[in-house]
């Protein structure tokens, strides 16, 4: 956690080395996935990929995309060894992230057209699928942010992402969907405002109050669920929100099916990561909050009140949670399963680490996991000679392979997960 | 049954440690905890249309159901084993500041390895094939562990996200691994593994007083975990320095203690425990793997070691309360038809009040020094 302001010349030198050993090292992984490429996706491979960019009834048709399977693996194959070279001996600080994400880009792009060589597959569909299932980890990255900025840890974002699926489900059936994203809303703050009396007030510690709620929330999700709608399954039965189209903007090929004709939930996310941006850097108490979470006692000296700063973000960031949680059962199903989040509000603390604690950051990083998520779904259907279940992995490794840090070291806010004891 | 363990760890606590506050962390905190979180319960029936006769039979149930008599006991003991074992790897990796959210997929793996090691080797003698099944239970668990340990080490990625990565993906590899066809049962389309042959099987220890009790030597291999992690963590330099690192990284570096090669070594050591913990249920309860054989022990792993304040013994205790939980919970389900989920709501509200110190002493001034101190955290 200490972070050196002013490296002292030896140190400054070892973080030089540092980056240059990082910078070799991608350069070694982006010539063995060059080979990757290569062998498995270009070796033997034969025929047209065809990726599908419009529906039949689209008013705009956009020509599909064919893709000559071979020679474009073996071309990116080529720019791959080619930057992984360049990496490897110059060593170019600058350019490692760069050359690691178009590497990893180029990489993913050639496995698409190796898995549809020879068949065809709609790539709007996909990336439209892409967004929807980044949404709850965006929001929950999102919620992540808003309390992290203030120095709580949310481990609970899974535990608040499920009350709001719940709650959203519960009182959807009963009154309609509007009350229902509402009631969401509100269970979600309410989540928000328990973790902050328990590591606010009753200084406990942050992780384990996050994986408290998380197992209450989870065990009263389920009990409800195998006590009462086992009997009463009108109590379980939601409206869902459908698809809003924007005018004009939907009939934009490709990127209006992607972005302009989704459901609330989708545009409620956009919009809140612009609103939490806004608020975070470019208002007096968004700098507030990010003081309280940088060094709380000086916050406190300046006169800004560092435990209610606390608790309002951190239940705002409840209230984004329980909003996203709505999207599982009024935002796609309709109906409530225990456990249905399953670990993506886990995923969306990866997303909120890897878009460095920032919330557009963390939405490009949803994304990312959104796409790799899709991605799986529709491989599965392509069959290829990948087993399935590997495929479904590829989100989980993805965050793995981000958190541990190819992209480059976040800092997280300095007071991050400490309780602060007003003297 | 509660009583009985606060009064016995009770004793032990204050022979290992004396002195008032540490009394009201130890035992009176909990004590109020199971309290509370058993009256919240009840108001969470009421509050499901479950009527009050409903909530008196099914507490009773609770308490026949873990105490009530020998197969009780041994179905107590049975659910507490593994979950004992897997804590003991968690309160490891507390101790060392390390959360080790993992437990739930090391204990998948650990418990496939020994179930693939099971029903292979034929013909072997049993001395030397259940410690093999165990060993490569163990192992298992703890290089799957190991992986989130040397990523924290290496790079900086943060425990608790790699191992809840890790965990989702081990639900998938199992999925995978038992629609292999040397794994698979033979005529099965369903993910479901060969059979643990007898020789791999832990030998159950009461089939003389009835066939039906499930209670099995894993049971020994846990009280000599207790027994291994207390010397480990009091009695050997190794110990000392996981304690030392957890509470102080920085003095620990500069004392010249490796943290990364302790972080991998702990979370190894806590992947092992989990695996021993899953090699514990797949041979000695089911004798087979099935999708999500885990059932969540990994989770309550964690609730176990933070309940009984990362020490063995205390470990020990929670574990068996826990056990006893699950055992009555399963009876209160059939007498009583509450759902058994209404445990995981008790048992989170158990460990929110042990966490919170502070929230007890505010419901219940009453029970505490006049002029206690805040609680440590």
């Amino acid at each position: 956690m200490a972070s050196t302001l002013n490296p002292t010349e030896p140190q400054a030198r070892k973080l030089d080395t540092a980056k240059v050993r990082q910078a070799r090292n991608t350069g070694v992984i982006l010539i063995l996935l060059s080979v990757l490429v290569a062998y498995v996706f270009a070796f033997g491979t034969s025929g047209d990929a065809t990726f599908r960019l419009s529906r039949p009834n689209d008013p705009w048709a956009v020509p599909n995309l064919v893709v000559p399977a071979m020679a474009f693996s073996y071309i990116a194959a080529a720019v791959l060894a080619f930057l992984g070279a360049r990496q490897f001996v110059r060593g170019g600080v600058r350019w490692t992230g760069l050359s690691m994400g178009f590497g990893l880009l180029l990489a993913v792009a050639a496995f698409l057209v190796w898995a549809t060589a020879g068949k065809s597959f709609s790539l709007t569909g996909m990336l439209q699928a892409t967004v929807v299932r980044a949404v709850p980890i965006a929001l929950g990255g999102l919620a992540g942010v808003l309390s992290e900025r203030v120095a709580v840890v949310n481990i609970a974002i899974e535990g608040m992402l499920l009350a709001g699926a719940f709650t959203g489900a519960l009182v959807g059936s009963l009154l309609g969907g509007y009350v229902g994203l509402i009631a969401a809303v509100a269970v979600g703050g309410l989540f928000g405002f328990i973790l902050a009396a328990l590591v606010i007030t009753y200084r406990v510690d942050q992780i384990i109050a996050g994986v408290v709620l998380n197992l209450f929330v989870l065990g009263v999700t389920s009990y409800v669920s195998s006590q009462v709608y086992q009997e009463h399954r009108f109590l379980n039965d939601a409206p869902v929100f459908r698809p809003v189209d924007i005018p004009f903007l939907s009939d934009i090929p490709v990127i209006g099916p992607m972005l302009f004709q989704q459901n609330i939930f989708v545009y409620g996310a956009f919009i809140m990561v612009c609103i939490a941006t806004y608020y975070l850097f470019h208002t007096r108490s968004g700098l507030r909050a990010r003081a309280v979470g940088e060094h709380p006692q000086a916050a406190d000296t300046l006169g800004i009140n560092v435990y209610r700063t606390r608790y309002i973000n951190v239940t705002v960031a409840g209230m984004v949670a329980g909003f996203g949680g709505a999207w599982f059962t009024l935002g796609s199903v309709g109906r409530f399963d225990e456990g249905m989040t399953h670990g993506l509000g886990y995923i969306g603390l990866a997303a909120m680490i890897v878009g460095r604690w920032h919330p557009f950051g963390a939405l490009m990083a949803a994304l990312v996991f959104g796409f790799a998520d899709s991605m799986q779904q529709k491989l599965a259907l392509l069959q290829t000679p990948i087993p399935s279940e590997f495929l479904a992995m590829s989100p989980y490794i993805a965050t793995i392979i981000l958190v541990a840090g190819l992209i480059g070291r976040a800092r997280a806010p300095a007071a991050d997960g400490q309780a602060y004891i007003k003297e | 049954m509660n009583e009985q363990t606060e009064k016995f760890s009770e004793k032990l606590l204050q022979r290992a440690a004396p002195g008032r506050v540490e009394f009201e962390d130890m035992v009176v905190v909990p004590l109020f905890a199971v309290i509370v979180a058993l009256i919240l319960g009840a108001f969470a029936m009421l509050a499901t249309d479950v009527d009050l006769a409903t909530i008196g039979r099914s507490y009773i149930a609770l308490v026949v159901g873990s105490v009530g008599s020998v197969s009780a006991i041994s179905e107590t003991l049975t659910a507490a084993t593994p979950l004992v074992l897997a804590s003991l790897g968690m309160a490891v990796g507390f101790r060392a500041g390390l959360f080790n959210i993992g437990a739930e997929g090391q204990l998948l793996i650990g418990g496939m390895a020994a179930v693939v090691v099971g029903f292979n080797f034929a013909g072997m003698p049993a001395y030397f094939h259940l410690p093999l099944a165990l060993l490569a239970g163990a192992i298992a668990g703890g290089l799957y562990a190991g992986i989130a340990g040397w990523l924290r080490a290496a790079t900086g990625a943060h425990e608790v996200i790699s191992t809840i990565m890790l965990n989702l993906m081990s639900y998938l590899l199992v999925d995978y691994i038992l629609s292999l066809p040397v794994v698979q049962r033979e005529g099965r389309a369903d993910p479901i593994s060969k059979s643990v042959l007898d020789s791999a099987e832990l030998p159950r220890l009461l089939e003389w007083i009835d066939p039906n009790l499930r209670l099995h030597s894993g049971l020994f291999v846990m009280l000599a975990a207790v027994a291994f992690v207390y010397w480990l963590l009091f009695k050997t330099t190794f110990g000392f320095e996981f304690r030392a690192s957890g509470a102080n990284p920085e003095a620990a570096r500069y004392a010249g203690m490796r943290s990364g090669l302790i972080i991998v070594i702990v979370m190894a050591f806590a992947g092992a425990m989990a695996g021993l913990a899953g090699a514990n249920q797949t041979l000695g309860v089911l004798g087979r793997a099935t999708p999500g054989f885990s059932a969540g022990i990994g989770f309550d792993a964690i609730a176990i070691a933070l309940l009984g304040r990362s020490h063995p013994v205390g470990v020990l205790m929670a574990g068996l309360l826990f056990g006893a939980l699950e055992a009555g919970g399963r009876q209160m389900q059939v007498d009583a038809g509450v759902s058994v989920d209404l445990i995981a709501i008790i048992q989170a509200l158990i460990i929110v009040f042990i966490a919170a110190p502070l929230l007890v002493r505010k419901i219940f001034p009453w029970g505490f020094q006049k002029k206690a101190r805040a609680g440590k955290e």
